[in-house]
């Protein structure tokens, strides 16, 4: 799987080197997303394979980090209980803005298998925005890092040094 | 022992606290009095032949027919590899029983869990409060007439349309 950080715009012979500073600022973000590690439930165990050296989230600037203050990426794995929503909501209001939320697996979706019951909550995205959903019960490593993969397109496409940001489309499934 | 043995034991030592048998499931049962279940309890654990050291689970069910709650004690004795499994029947309206805390200190979260989960009140419980549950929920979630709020805590319980829904 190829990176979607795209080379930087080079309109100069090799000494020189020429790009947008909006371009610099995306690419040096989205070559170093630090994902906290959120394992909820199962999926945490999808989590940690994407993590590992098959699947290998290292090549893409990925770290797990153990501290919200630390990090840019959230990965809601598992399934959301409303006594852990609140907990969510505080960690996600601790991480540093710009920050981005990637729903892992049905539960954080929607609460997948356990929607009717009493005490899970209906999909985290009832709580904190969301970028990008990944389907499955649990997602494949390639699934989850197909999602990474979108977070980072989104983040290419932003514009942070002019006033007013066109809107964009969002990425997503 | 048998579980026949057990009870005929208790029936003689407590005439009219325990009644029901049956016999023919997996885990023999029989019904003990509400009012005298510390009281049986303790004896089932201190008696010689008995020696049911372990409190291995507590739970309840909700019978809304019959309008009863009914708690079950599993017990089990390492000493002599027997168990027994109690019920003491409870009005729903009413549901309060003692605790068995002083019996066997592990009846404390279970009896906390049973508390959450069904609203059975046990009587001279140390620390009686929700275990599972957020401490601010409204209502008990296993009773059979639970009524899900609207929402808890500012956060909508309400669910996705079902895929039927969106196709049609």
């Amino acid at each position: 799987m190829e990176s979607a950080v795209k080379p930087l715009l080079n309109s100069l012979p090799d000494t020189v080197f020429t790009t947008k500073v909006d371009s610099l600022l995306n690419w040096g973000r989205a070559s170093s997303q630090w994902y906290m590690l959120f394992g909820l439930a199962c999926c945490a165990i999808e989590l940690m394979q994407t993590g590992g050296p098959r699947a290998d989230l290292d090549r893409f600037g990925c770290v797990p980090r153990a501290t919200p203050r630390q990090s840019d990426l959230m990965i809601v794995a598992g399934t959301l209980t409303y006594k852990m929503a609140k907990r969510t909501k505080l960690l996600y209001d601790q991480m540093p803005d710009p920050k981005y939320v990637i729903s892992m697996g049905s539960c954080s979706n929607c609460g997948g298998l356990f929607q009717l019951a009493y005490s899970v909550c209906k999909g985290v995205d009832k709580i904190i925005p969301v970028d990008v959903y990944v389907p499955g019960c649990p997602p494949r490593p390639e699934a989850l890092t197909e999602g990474l993969l979108k977070i980072q397109q989104k983040m290419m496409r932003e514009r942070w040094l002019v006033k007013k940001p066109e809107v964009e489309e969002s990425v997503g499934a | 022992m048998e579980a026949k043995e057990i009870y005929d034991k208790l029936d003689r030592r407590f005439p009219g606290k325990v009644s029901d048998f049956r016999g023919d499931v997996l885990e023999p049962y029989f019904s003990v009095e509400p009012a005298a279940i510390v009281e049986v309890c303790g004896y089932l654990r201190d008696e010689p032949d008995l020696k049911f050291e372990v409190l291995s689970d507590l739970t309840a069910l909700d019978l809304p027919k019959e309008d009863r709650i009914q708690v079950v004690y599993h017990l089990y004795s390492y000493t002599h590899r027997h168990q027994a499994v109690l019920k003491v029947n409870l009005p729903r309206a009413a549901s309060r029983v003692s605790t068995v805390e002083s019996v066997w200190k592990a009846a404390n979260w279970f009896e906390r869990e049973v508390f959450d989960l069904f609203g059975v009140v046990f009587e001279g419980h140390s620390d009686l409060r929700r275990i599972l549950l957020p401490e601010d929920w409204v209502g008990f979630p296993l009773r059979k007439d639970y009524v899900e709020q609207e929402e808890y805590d500012g956060i909508s319980t309400e669910r996705a349309p079902l895929v039927e829904k969106l196709l049609r």
